[in-house]
């Protein structure tokens, strides 16, 4: 009977790893706290590694071709890069100070960063690491995201309350979007034409025409027994049909879901305390949450928008990045 | 005494972070930029709304803090206010708007209000007030101050926010009630409610005593015993002081009733201090002394707090107090004001900041908002310890139908304030 069922398992265990083989995923959280980012295979929701960082790990950017794994490590000032086969720190990138959060171009030869103690977003190349350009924006910038067609790149900046709009040719800023309070996250839809910023403190998102730079829509969320001050926009990502939106609202311990073409409030999916950042499985059918209190991911399942599971991960995970 | 210093900062900032590398290394050791990026610019672009705002303080006598670990300042609050226009600068910038400080700052024997009467005369009506009660009230009652919009700073006075309210001035500063209560809520979140409490001789330490009294009956605790206390702290370099002290503290706390901590109001820092670790019977201190109720602390690095406390140590060369965290939140009230509005006169940013779309943020992961019966900003509170965060009022379950912060300081139905209109 015991050799039975230890066979059984093990036939199981084979099973999975076949499966593992053919469509795992590894999910990249990092742990403000703990100065390390944790790896979970997909499949099995089991942590592969924990790798050691700098000190504060925060935001997390994964080159196009999936092979680098950049990790803003904003008190030791630099850009730690780890090779996704190997799952080891294997280069360090000057990043200006406090790095915070981060995105790169298309192409992946550019990396974009927010510099959040001075007021500034520097440009390295991916490759040398060379600083091609320090641009100055609003106080504390955080948010970053690159144009899908690679033309300019929206800053967030927390306490001047503005989305930047920086040209990547000229490195200029040609608009400056005042939206409300602390923004976040600056987010582009799917077909690449809007971008929406989250507002934490100001309770909002500000969603803004990248040609006319003018705020074409502002929404907030309305959830029964939360109070208002505790709904703060963070992470925003979108469905891989780009029709839904999921909106982490930090203190109020949901991620809101967003019919993208109405702005009107689906669902609030309950996940754990202050979820910060998101990511989609590469199936666009999981999507995973760093709940930044709880210590843990909350997979939540984007066909029935039921949470399904929560792992533990490091202390104060940030953010959250899957590769294919 | 500097090697000693020196040590505190590391141990404060650790970790490698720009800060400490920064204190330590001569407070400029900051790698160089490879492109040079401007500072936040000094002077106004040509047709740029510019917004003067006039910070008034004086140079009371105070004394020395008891602890040796603490410095003898001789700019808090003005540091604060001048990173904050260097930061409304940064934005403004942005959007064809200039801030500038226009400082004044009487000398321990001039009388300020003269000095602020003729900045009014001459156009100056937005006044972040570094003063005393009767200095402000002084201001805030001049004829010329009328339409004026004056952000008190400094004083936590109870009677400023009830009977001696005024319509031209916002409280940015917590007052005692405010502190007493977040102190309160902790100590009922904890169980701990029985109080001793220890008072000084200072108006100020009754008016503390008195947000004390308040807090026990608001939040259920008992005040076991009120011994008041009379201590010269005279100098606080001496050769063998701490023999003396061991002995008194125990004196002075000896044949209690059962208590659970003792609550101290010593707001001039004349003796609250030596209690920590020298009371008859072993319990903890809270209040003006130990576990701190405070706007702002060195130990506060939450809600991307870290910045802040870097971008003034950078600036400053030394560490934010609560003045300068609070005369940095006046300015930043104007700033936003004026960004958001795109108006600057006096008037204009009383109706927005008591406008439900105004909120400012300051660190403490709420907006902050003025409350429109006696203008006192509803803020969370840092309950500190001398070397850590220990928690942040209001606490879990204490509820309240509009702002959970309205359950610290004076709420609607309690309020005094009757402003003449």
């Amino acid at each position: 009977m015991m050799r039975f069922s230890a066979a059984a398992v093990l036939a199981a265990a084979v099973a999975s790893f076949d499966v593992q083989v053919a469509e795992a995923a590894t999910i990249f959280v990092s742990n403000e706290k703990d100065n390390t980012v944790t790896v979970i295979d997909s499949e099995t929701l089991k942590i592969v590694k924990t790798i050691p960082t700098g000190a504060r790990p925060r935001g997390m950017a994964l080159t196009p071709d999936f092979k680098e794994l950049l990790v803003c490590v904003g008190d030791d000032n630099r850009l730690d890069v780890v090779d996704t086969e190997t799952l080891e720190v294997v280069r360090t990138l000057e990043s200006g100070p406090d790095p915070e959060l981060l995105d790169v171009d298309p192409k992946g030869e550019r990396i974009y960063i927010a510099n959040e103690d001075e007021g500034y977003v520097t440009v390295l190349e991916r490759v040398s690491g060379k600083v091609l350009a320090e641009i100055p924006v609003g106080v504390e910038p955080e948010g970053m995201a690159v144009s899908p067609d690679n033309k300019f790149t929206v800053a967030t900046s927390e306490q001047t309350s503005m989305a930047h709009f920086i040209d990547n040719e000229t490195f200029k800023v040609t608009a400056n979007v005042l939206v409300d309070t602390r923004p976040r996250v600056a987010e582009f839809t799917r077909d690449g034409k809007l971008v929406w910023v989250s507002a934490e403190i100001g309770g909002t998102v500000a969603v803004i025409d990248p040609v006319s730079r003018k705020i074409i829509k502002k929404f907030g969320f309305e959830i029964p027994g939360v109070r208002r001050e505790l709904i703060q926009p963070m992470g925003i990502r979108f469905t891989k049909d780009g029709k839904t939106a999921f909106v982490a609202l930090s203190t109020a311990n949901r991620v809101a879901v967003v019919d993208v073409a109405s702005y009107a409030i689906k669902d609030y999916i309950l996940v754990g305390q202050r979820p910060w950042h998101m990511a989609l499985s590469p199936d666009g059918a999981k999507l995973y949450v760093a709940n930044g209190l709880t210590n843990d991911m909350t997979i939540v399942d984007v066909a029935t928008l039921k949470p399904e599971k929560s792992v533990p991960v490091g202390r104060l995970p940030w953010g959250v990045l899957v590769k294919p | 005494m500097k090697r000693q210093r020196l040590l505190v900062l590391a141990k404060s900032v650790k970790s490698g972070s720009a800060a400490a590398l920064v204190l330590l290394g001569g407070w400029l050791a900051v790698a160089p930029p490879a492109v040079a990026i401007p500072e936040a610019p000094a002077e106004a672009a040509p047709g740029a709304l510019v917004t003067k705002v006039l910070y008034v303080a004086k140079r009371y006598p105070e004394p020395a803090p008891l602890s040796l670990l603490d410095k003898v300042l001789t700019d808090e609050g003005i540091q604060g206010a001048r990173l904050a226009i260097k930061e409304n600068n940064m934005t403004g910038r942005l959007v064809e708007q200039h801030f500038e400080l226009v400082e004044v700052v009487a000398k321990e024997t001039e009388d300020i209000v003269p000095m602020v009467k003729a900045q009014l005369a001459s156009g100056q009506g937005l006044i972040v007030a570094d003063l005393e009660p009767s200095d402000l009230l002084a201001v805030a009652d001049l004829p010329e101050a009328k339409g004026a919009v004056i952000f008190n700073v400094r004083s936590s006075s109870d009677e400023l926010r009830q009977q001696d309210c005024r319509l031209n001035v916002f409280h940015v500063i917590p007052n005692w009630a405010m502190r007493a209560d977040a102190l309160a809520q902790y100590l009922s979140w904890k169980k701990w409610r029985r109080w001793f409490v220890v008072y000084g001789t200072t108006p100020g330490d009754k008016e503390y005593l008195a947000a004390i009294r308040r807090a026990a009956q608001k939040f259920g605790a008992k005040i076991v015993l009120e011994r008041e206390y009379e201590f010269d702290a005279g100098s606080r370099r001496t050769d063998s002081g701490h023999q003396q002290i061991q002995t008194q503290m125990p004196l002075l706390t000896q044949g209690a009733p059962d208590y659970d901590v003792i609550f101290v109001s010593d707001v001039g820092e004349a003796f609250g201090d030596y209690l920590l670790f020298r009371t008859y019977e072993p319990r903890p201190v809270v209040g003006s002394q130990g576990l701190q109720a405070v706007a702002w602390h060195r130990s506060f690095e939450q809600y991307a707090g870290t910045q802040l406390q870097n971008r003034f140590e950078k600036q400053a060369k030394r560490f934010m107090t609560e003045r300068d965290f609070t005369s940095w939140l006046g300015v930043r009230v104007v700033g936003e004001a004026v960004t958001r509005t795109g108006k600057n006169k006096p008037n204009e940013i009383n109706a927005y900041i008591l406008s439900k779309d105004f909120e400012v943020a300051g660190f403490k992961g709420v907006g902050l908002t003025f409350r429109t019966w006696d203008h006192q900003m509803r803020q969370p509170i840092l309950l500190s310890g001398p070397r850590t965060l220990v928690s942040i009022s209001p606490q879990d379950g204490f509820l309240h139908q509009k702002f959970l912060t309205d359950t610290m300081g004076f709420d609607e139905p309690e309020t005094k304030c009757r402003f003449n209109k």
